[in-house]
């Protein structure tokens, strides 16, 4: 097992405030992990520092390679597709453009077309709505398109935030299952956000505990999802 | 009757100038959400750039040519120089910005190429189009090549990738950022080729309104009224707007008693304040809501 992804002493700032305060973890290649923690814990922050969306200090090194100091833009060349909080739709745009803006750092034509289609097997509503503006659908629709833009850059780490937010409870078992699908077929590495834990720690290999900026706990998803103490102080279940 | 179709046709021919400068301005509205006030000057110094190519001996459309190819790159430049160091400052910096660029254009193009009236050539001559008395070839030109440009903003924008990048960039920066686009170069590509846009309306009216360094004061406006009408955040309804208020402006000065030529520019400014006031998205543009 590589590590794929992996964060020392991440330490991030809005403005003048602190919101991480040095946060260490890693990720190996092909696995699923889980940053889990209440509002405001920086979940949705470490990702963004990830992806420098957010001023931040520390290391992180991507396959070795350091992320500090390259563009938003630049990082996702890398192979790191972020679905951000609120699923970043194209509203205006249709759900094929969407899927296309998705491989546009891409130069394999005939790749992009066969992945589109292999996106819409994955969802089969998308192809259904293919011509449909984007912003007409609904939340979980959106969330699936989401995620399958993210695929289309043929990413090697995909970055989620708070996938389940918003969705109804059935509509999230299914993304988790087709996440999980993709996390072992297409040997996808996943680190992903959640507040809904129980889920998160069903579909995870690893998971970490964040609070007030911190990593207070990490280990196996298993044993997280086991240890009632941590359950009961940390998650809320 | 006749008065009528000419004047019609006549608005449609100047509206076509005014919907390149309403597209001009909403690219770089939707671009930075600022309205640039020196479109017009830049579209002015282009035309300048190639009336004096043509005094050089250069002939019409190869002066044409190498002048959108200078106003792409020096729309970029401005860009890059200017307004790209501006990206987060407040408002009325950029405004400033934009009130200097004017000011900095059409002075130097009057210390460059003085600020008496010059004469500049139509490449369609000036005779009745077809036989008719209805429109001259150079406004059936007008209207020709705003079609054709048009057309090709139509398919560069719905069919390329690069075109489906920048309507990315201008709609939801931050997710176009995160599949991969260099918004900021977009921002500046979207520069040069409303610049470029702006040279096309320039050169096309100058015949009109003959050359000199305040010869777009007018068009920007109605170009602005137009923006407005069609609603500033649809590059459609910029174009479709810029149609109206050609005919609005010919119709009014030959019927309304009282208007005629001198009181066309207030019909302008009255029609921004109307639809400010009526339908403040304009025909076509979405209405932006805001949480707060």
């Amino acid at each position: 097992m590589t590590t794929l992804l992996n964060v020392k002493d991440l330490r991030a700032y809005y403005g003048q405030v602190q919101a991480l305060h040095g946060l260490s973890f890693s990720l190996n290649e092909g696995s699923l992990v889980t940053l889990l923690g209440a509002n405001g814990a920086g979940k949705t922050t470490t990702l963004r520092a990830i992806c420098n969306m957010v001023r931040s200090t520390g290391a992180i090194e991507f396959d070795g390679k350091p992320l500090n100091n390259r563009s938003t833009e630049n990082i996702v060349r890398f192979g790191i597709a972020h679905v951000p909080q609120g699923r970043g739709t194209f509203t205006t745009m249709t759900v094929e453009e969407n899927l296309q803006l998705g491989a546009i750092t891409r130069k394999d034509s005939a790749g992009i077309v066969s992945d589109i289609e292999r996106m819409y097997a994955h969802f089969p509503v998308l192809k259904q709505r293919h011509t449909q503006q984007a912003g007409t659908l609904s939340g979980g629709e959106q969330q699936m398109l989401a995620v399958a833009r993210a695929l289309m850059l043929r990413p090697r780490l995909m970055l989620l935030d708070e996938p389940s937010f918003g969705l109804a409870p059935l509509v999230v078992r299914d993304l988790f299952g087709i996440l999980g699908k993709i996390n072992r077929e297409d040997k996808v590495s996943i680190l992903v956000v959640e507040q809904n834990a129980q889920l998160a720690l069903e579909l995870a290999d690893q998971a970490y505990v964040i609070e007030t900026g911190r990593i207070v706990m990490s280990g196996k998803a298993t044993d997280i999802a086991n240890n009632e103490e941590i359950r009961k102080s940390y998650l809320g279940y | 009757m006749e008065l009528f179709t000419n004047q019609v046709l006549a608005g449609i021919a100047t509206g076509a100038i005014y919907a390149c400068m309403a597209l001009a301005v909403v690219m770089i509205y939707q671009a930075i959400d600022h309205l640039n006030f020196a479109q017009g000057e830049m579209a002015m110094f282009s035309t300048f750039i190639s009336w004096q190519l043509m005094q050089w001996g250069v002939s019409y459309w190869a002066a044409f040519i190498i002048t959108l190819a200078f106003s792409f790159v020096a729309g970029i430049a401005i860009e890059r120089i200017l307004f790209k160091p501006l990206v987060k400052a407040p408002v009325l910096t950029n405004v400033a910005g934009f009130i200097a660029l004017f000011a900095i254009i059409n002075s130097s193009a009057g210390l460059i190429w003085d600020f008496t009236i010059k004469q500049y050539p139509t490449p369609f001559g000036s005779s009745p189009f077809l036989g008719s008395q209805l429109i001259s070839t150079h406004q059936a030109g007008m209207i020709g090549v705003t079609v054709l440009l048009l057309l090709g903003l139509y398919f560069f924008f719905q069919y390329t990738r690069i075109g489906l990048a920048m309507r990315a960039a201008a709609s939801v920066p931050e997710s176009a950022r995160l599949v991969g686009i260099n918004t900021s170069w977009m921002i500046a590509l979207g520069w040069g080729m409303a610049t470029a846009i702006g040279s096309i309306a320039g050169m096309l009216i100058a015949p009109v309104v003959f050359l000199e360094p305040n010869m777009m004061g007018g068009v920007l406006i109605y170009g602005f009224a137009a923006a407005v009408l069609g609603g500033l955040t649809s590059p459609f309804g910029a174009v479709v707007g810029g149609f109206l208020v050609g005919v609005f402006e010919n119709l009014a000065g030959t019927y309304i008693p009282g208007v005629g030529n001198e009181l066309k520019l207030p019909i302008a400014l009255a029609l921004i304040i109307s639809v400010l006031v009526v339908k403040p998205a304009g025909l076509f543009g979405r209405q932006i809501v805001k949480r707060v």
